[in-house]
């Protein structure tokens, strides 16, 4: 659309004849721009979220939690369960672990890279620990980057003391905790510290999410490590067991589990869930939060289009008149149109130069009192231009009908 | 006056339908939305327990060593250890004190068509009970005296009840708990405190527990523990946290009738924390607090963000919806002015030309509104699908529907104000030659 400065005079001349109806144009512009570019943000940061990877077989994983067992027995039950686990048809992998990630169950401890690091010191590193029994790594389908996983003999040699840590002195942790760590170096054979505990780094395994993930800072929901943990010196601590197999089979292979494992252990309640559940459940809220930010960005554009057409209707009705003494006087029926579509393009851009910076205003109000982000520069280009475009949509039918005035229009009295 | 104006807004609307519509949509949609989101944060920051939230506190006290203190910044420990809960409980310097935790114990019924399966529990000292006013819908709570001799006594929920025994008075019957048998002594009445306040690390919204045992009893039988833990120092392992480990497990809430009484209690915590640094049991200066049920919620920031910006997002939405609005209904309004104009020079006063053109936006808001009402209820019912905690809780209570109509109301009025001000400026004279 080619604008000359002798067209626009005139529309400015109008415009300020009709203060109100354009001030108000403006105004619906900039509030939707504004509304829009900060939606649409939350929306994509909670599609980023619910998509975040994670290192582990998710889709073949079925996890059976076992409550009300006797912890003083797990040193046999827990073999036997395996062992028994295994033998269901499908099943290519089973192991018990403490925790899963996504699960809402964390253990959280924070280590240093100095022996003198005691729990609570502040230059401390927050990870989560996943304790692993034999062959969880397999189970899990954990991705070895470099080192090694852990060995039979570190598997049995772990236990449970006194204390929430374990008696064993090695650790595998994810690529993300290890370059936390020791920035820019290689974590394998180095050593974190928990006074009197140290463990030494024997393996980095591709990142996987922690039980819980922070929904601001995405790197530090991978700041996760992994200990090896043998049956009977695991007090207890064993939550899940988990089973892989091929997708196909998980359903089956639930069902055939939660109906072994109950079998094997009466008094106690079994219960199975598809590894893709528990995520799926962690990030329901969240889904359904983004679905709503789409409904209301749909229906908010509807209702101001619609307010677009109701009040250029409205006048262009008002100018039939004038539209026609034009027409009489030459202007073409092209002309008239882009009289209109010149107009409104005119009122989007006030609309959208308010907009943008209100939507930043808003985005700067929301990172104070909420958990939210700053909104990258190009969310407001392209809010702007997706109500540009709105607005010339909206206009159209309006101009058409201006257009089609007749110039004997210009003879008639209103 | 007022039905003739009624009738003359009637036939001016159902000239122009599609405008009619557009305009009842606009401030239904609004209305729908905002009135979904308030609601939902109406029912989330309600008071849980009404008449009683002012007088009732969490004290919390600092028994940690000094690695990561920051004088000033540090919060004490959010819950209680044995030790010191004991020792505050027994001090019995409130009005009423109770100290409890939350637990998951297997329930084994008699009856053999029901398998044993696991429900949440609360093991508490007696003043649970009457310090939160929860209601008896058979029995009575256990006593004092009944912590102290470690009593195997039960109260249960009115949903536990109707699934164990279906809903009858079960006073005095036996029920197995973890293997031992107890007696039922009481059955809840209807109680569903939401934000469950008093334990707010188990969950926020939602059923509290259908078990009530004794603190005293639940340690000696063993019973599970079901909560969060933070322990300092070398602190402890296993399931069930120990009495004797620096580890803090527990909730002491205490009931101070007077701001005088809290004053004074605020005192005694600090002079505690002052007297177990003294025995060397605690090292950071004292560091307490004694926050009531509103400022305890609002500490804990429990409404969830994601609610406070959908309110956000709905109340620009509605702002939205009322520009709108106020541009149609100034389209619609202009459009009448030779009508207008007419009745100016008939007589018509301005003050009876713009009572008349409001009457009009009213009447678009009451049918907003009424759209806006289901919109709303459809909205909530949404809402109730989802899987968040607080779901279920999400009901449009009596308050909220005449907040929806007023807000529809005002709302339209306020969207008609300018247009009406507007048409009424139009010189009669001058409307009449155009004619």
């Amino acid at each position: 659309m080619a604008i000359r400065s002798t067209e626009i005079r005139p529309i400015l001349a109008s415009l300020r004849k009709h203060r109100i109806p354009a001030l108000l144009i403006v105004l619906e512009i900039a509030l939707a721009c504004a509304v829009l570019c900060n939606a649409v943000f939350m929306i994509s940061q909670r599609v980023s979220d619910i998509q975040l990877p994670s290192a582990i077989d998710q889709q073949g994983l079925v996890t059976v939690s076992l409550r009300g067992t006797d912890d003083k027995l797990v040193g046999s039950d827990i073999p036997r369960n395996l062992a028994a686990l295994r033998g269901i048809a499908g099943v290519q992998q089973a192991a018990v672990t403490t925790s899963l990630p996504l699960s809402h169950n964390n253990w959280g401890w924070s280590f240093g890279v100095s022996p003198d690091s005691a729990v609570a010191n502040r230059k401390n590193i927050n990870v989560s620990l996943y304790f692993l029994g034999e062959g969880g790594g397999k189970a899990l389908g954990l991705h070895v980057l470099q080192g090694r996983f852990f060995n039979a003999d570190e598997f049995a040699g772990s236990k449970f003391d006194t204390a929430a840590l374990p008696e064993t002195h090695v650790v595998v942790m994810t690529r993300t905790a290890a370059s936390r760590f020791w920035p820019g170096q290689s974590a394998l054979g180095k050593t974190i510290y928990s006074k009197p505990f140290y463990y030494t780094v024997v393996g980095v395994v591709d990142d996987v999410l922690r039980p819980n993930v922070y929904t601001q800072n995405t790197s530090k929901s991978y700041d996760a490590i992994y200990f090896p943990m043998s049956a009977a010196g695991s007090k207890g601590a064993f939550s899940y067991y988990i089973l892989r197999g091929a997708p196909k089979d998980r359903d089956r292979i639930m069902r055939e589990a939660e109906q072994k494992l109950a079998e094997l252990n009466p008094g106690a309640v079994a219960k199975g869930k598809i590894y893709m559940d528990i995520r799926n459940d962690y990030f329901a809220d969240m889904r359904s939060m983004a679905w709503m930010l789409v409904l209301v960005c749909a229906v908010m554009l509807a209702v101001t289009a619609f307010g677009i057409v109701g009040l250029t209707s409205f006048w262009v009705g008002q100018r039939r008149r004038q539209i026609g003494i034009r027409r009489a006087v030459g202007a073409t029926r092209g002309q008239i149109l882009g009289y209109f579509r010149t107009e409104n393009f005119l009122l989007s851009t006030a609309g959208v130069l308010i907009g943008m910076l209100l939507a930043f205003g808003i985005n700067l109000y929301l990172m104070q009192h909420y958990e939210m982000s700053r909104m990258p520069w190009y969310y407001l280009p392209a809010g702007a231009v997706t109500l540009w475009l709105l607005g010339q949509l909206a206009v159209l039918g309006p101009a058409l009908r201006a257009a089609s005035v007749p110039p004997v229009e210009a003879t008639r009295s209103v | 006056m007022f039905g003739y104006y009624l009738e003359l807004a009637l036939r001016s609307l159902r000239r122009n339908k599609v405008l009619t519509a557009l305009m009842v949509l606009a401030i239904a949609l609004g209305i729908g939305a905002s009135m979904t989101t308030l609601t939902v944060l109406h029912v989330l920051s309600g008071d849980p327990v009404p008449g009683r939230s002012s007088t009732l506190y969490y004290p919390q006290i600092d028994p940690r060593d000094m690695s990561g203190y920051l004088p000033g910044k540090s919060q004490p420990m959010y819950q209680m250890s044995w030790i010191d809960g004991m020792n505050l409980l027994r001090a019995k310097r409130a009005d009423r004190q109770a100290l409890m935790t939350g637990g998951l114990v297997a329930v084994q019924p008699h009856n053999t068509m029901l398998d044993p399966f696991y429900e949440a529990a609360r093991f508490t000292t007696a003043d649970f009970f009457p310090m939160f006013g929860v209601p008896f819908e058979y029995g009575h709570p256990w006593h004092a005296a009944d912590d102290e001799a470690h009593a195997r006594v039960v109260v249960i929920s009115a949903a536990l009840d109707d699934k164990l025994f279906g809903g009858k008075d079960s006073t005095g019957k036996t029920l197995r708990l973890s293997g031992v048998a107890f007696r039922v002594v009481g059955v809840l009445g209807d109680w569903h405190p939401n934000p469950q306040f008093y334990d707010l690390l188990r969950k926020s919204f939602g059923e509290n527990e259908g078990v009530y045992v004794p603190l005293s009893t639940s340690q000696d039988v063993g019973m599970n523990h079901d909560g969060s833990t933070d322990c300092w120092g070398n602190g402890g392992s296993g399931k069930n946290p120990s009495h004797t480990a620096p580890c803090a497990w527990l909730q002491f809430w205490v009931q101070l009738d007077t701001p005088t009484r809290a004053a004074a209690y605020k005192t005694f915590l600090v002079h505690y924390s002052e007297q177990q640094k003294a025995l060397g049991r605690f090292q950071r200066p004292p560091n307490v607090r004694l926050r009531d049920v509103m400022q305890w919620l609002d500490y804990n920031r429990v409404v969830p963000d994601n609610v406070r910006l959908q309110t956000w997002l709905a109340l620009g939405f509605l702002l939205v919806c009322l520009v709108n609005t106020v541009g149609l209904m100034l389209a619609k309004f202009m459009r009448r002015a030779p009508e207008l104009g007419v009745r100016r020079a008939l007589g018509a006063s301005k003050r009876a030309l713009f009572a008349q053109l409001l009457v009009e936006s009213g009447l678009v808001g009451l049918a907003g509104g009424t759209g806006g009402l289901l919109l709303a209820l459809l909205g909530l019912s949404l809402v109730r699908r989802q899987p968040a905690e607080y779901a279920p809780l999400a009901h449009l209570d009596p308050a909220m529907l005449l907040v929806t109509f007023l807000l529809a109301l005002g709302a339209s009025l306020l969207a008609g104000l300018l247009p009406a001000w507007r048409a009424c400026q139009i010189a009669p004279a001058l409307r009449l030659k155009s004619n």
